[in-house]
């Protein structure tokens, strides 16, 4: 049996009349990243944070290291942490002062050491008594991404980490994302609209339409089963075709 | 509750005060603005009068540091809500593993250093530039302020589940819910003033009973206990709806996926 740190199970979020997220399973197993991706409105966020307890799924299930997440929330959030493009930690706090908060929430029992380890390794020391609005796109990413990884999470949301980076920053980051995530064996789920991206970094993708899962698997065998050249190709041909069958699912 | 995480998000808001000398203003300036205006207000119309104006000064200045209490209780809890939502920082603290009774329980212990503050501030004042002595009302200072506080922390849960389903909308309700209540709450007048259908509005505010246990205090110099028992009865049954609607709204913006709405406006 496999051990897998994340196992979703018919998924559904109904807003209204709007079906955002329809009977999605997937399942996360140990040190793996994967791709969440689907073209804007697909159901990739509302998923997402479905899976941090921020909405509240309409029907099936979402088990945690093995243990029912709605049911034990807070203490599984203790394991896991999340990182966006689309969130900031307060503009007018010094960064040590955003890091050593989160250290506390988390309970983090060297907070100092663990704020320098990882204001090291994301090569951000010299920002320590910086003001946090202040910093740059690439530094503010970089300063997430610490405080992220202040818990030692096991598993990992980033969701679209490298947006509005330029290319060189976008690459730093990424290296960054793949050695920690290879040294302290963390499960990623991942989210970005840059398909390059998701190709050098996912080891496997879930493709997601209209809150639908189609196609699940690396990103070289979802590029042969829709016949195209590219991942963006296909993500292409699947954000413009509606009506992709569900005959085209398929599982690595 | 884990008072390790009450401590945290206690500290968070200390920095945000002092890395932002707007809040600094909001805690000093705009109390200290009102006292002036009251206190040589009523300073003027005691020169123009005759008859027990001392008494009316008491009231006034009294009135108004209560109603501070009062106000900036609620505020705690409605605006350290928004400082996340205005600072996008609302997921990662609802991501984080904070429980909302911890959360709200943060935004009390904050409201009272607030107001610890504020109310000392204001003391000072008043007893240097009106001659008015807050600590005239002894002991009798800790059971108003309780009720006052406990009544705030009410209306700020009230408040912050109002923005929490209508989002940015319905901000300005942080401001607006205390003076909702303020015309009917006897704060610088006594209830028999108001029209009798009003006053039985009036009598069903927590608060009510503090204003006017206060004026009983100031008057007869001793302390009207029967008020304070309904006070505090109705500041619990007002506590307890506030906590239901909070978690009703908190629930409804779960399914509803409001909170990221929210976070992300």
């Amino acid at each position: 049996m496999k051990n897998c740190v994340l196992s979703i199970n018919n998924l559904r979020k109904v807003f209204g009349e709007t079906v955002a997220v329809d009977d999605l399973s997937f399942d996360l197993c140990g040190n793996e990243i994967v791709g969440l991706l689907g073209a804007n409105g697909a159901g990739k966020t509302t998923a997402i944070h479905m899976l941090l307890g921020l909405i509240k799924p309409t029907a099936g299930s979402i088990r945690t290291f093995g243990e029912d997440f709605a049911g034990n929330r807070i203490k599984l959030l203790k394991r896991l942490n999340f990182s966006s493009a689309y969130t900031n930690l307060p503009s007018n706090l010094k960064v040590w002062q955003n890091l050593f908060i989160f250290a506390k929430l988390y309970g983090v029992p060297d907070a100092r050491a663990k704020m320098d380890e990882l204001l090291e390794l994301m090569e951000i020391t010299h920002l320590k008594n910086s003001i946090t609005g202040h910093l740059s796109t690439g530094e503010s990413t970089r300063l997430n991404l610490c405080k992220a990884l202040l818990n030692d999470p096991e598993l990992l949301f980033l969701d679209e980490p490298t947006a509005s980076l330029d290319p060189d920053i976008a690459d730093k980051v990424r290296k960054i994302i793949l050695k920690i995530q290879r040294e302290r064996e963390i499960s990623i789920l991942y989210t970005s609209h840059n398909m390059r991206e998701i190709e050098m970094v996912c080891d496997r993708i879930i493709f997601i339409h209209r809150g639908r899962k189609i196609a699940v698997g690396p990103s070289e065998a979802i590029i042969r089963q829709f016949q195209r050249k590219s991942l963006e190709e296909v993500f292409i041909h699947i954000a413009r075709d509606g009506e992709v069958k569900d005959k085209e699912e398929t599982e690595s | 509750m884990n008072p390790r995480i009450i401590g945290a998000l206690v500290l968070r808001y200390a920095f945000l005060y002092t890395r932002n000398w707007i809040r600094v203003v909001e805690l000093i300036f705009w109390p200290t603005m009102e006292l002036l205006v009251w206190g040589f207000l009523t300073t003027f119309i005691e020169r123009q009068t005759t008859g027990d104006f001392p008494m009316f000064i008491r009231f006034l200045i009294g009135a108004m540091i209560f109603w501070d209490v009062l106000f900036r209780s609620q505020q705690a809890v409605a605006i350290s809500f928004l400082e996340d939502v205005w600072t996008r920082n609302l997921l990662n603290v609802f991501v984080a593993p904070i429980r909302v009774t911890e959360y709200l329980a943060a935004t009390f212990a904050f409201g009272m250093i607030r107001v610890t503050i504020t109310v000392v501030l204001l003391a000072i004042l008043a007893k240097m530039m009106y001659a008015f002595n807050l600590f005239d009302f002894q002991w009798n200072l800790i059971p108003f302020f309780a009720n006052l506080l406990l009544f705030g922390w009410s209306l700020g849960m009230i408040s912050t589940a109002l923005i929490m389903r209508w989002g940015q909308a319905a901000e300005a309700l942080a401001w607006a819910v205390p003076f909702m209540i303020q015309p009917f709450s006897a704060v610088f007048y006594p209830v028999d003033v108001l029209p009798a259908p009003l006053q039985v509005v009036a009598w069903m505010i927590p608060s009510t009973y503090v204003f006017e246990g206060m004026r009983t205090v100031l008057q007869q110099g001793s302390m009207a206990w029967t008020d304070f028992a309904l006070a505090t009865g109705m500041n619990l049954i007002f506590l307890a709806l506030a906590g239901a609607f909070f978690a009703f709204m908190y629930d409804q913006a779960r399914q509803k996926g409001l909170i990221t709405k929210v976070a992300s406006q």
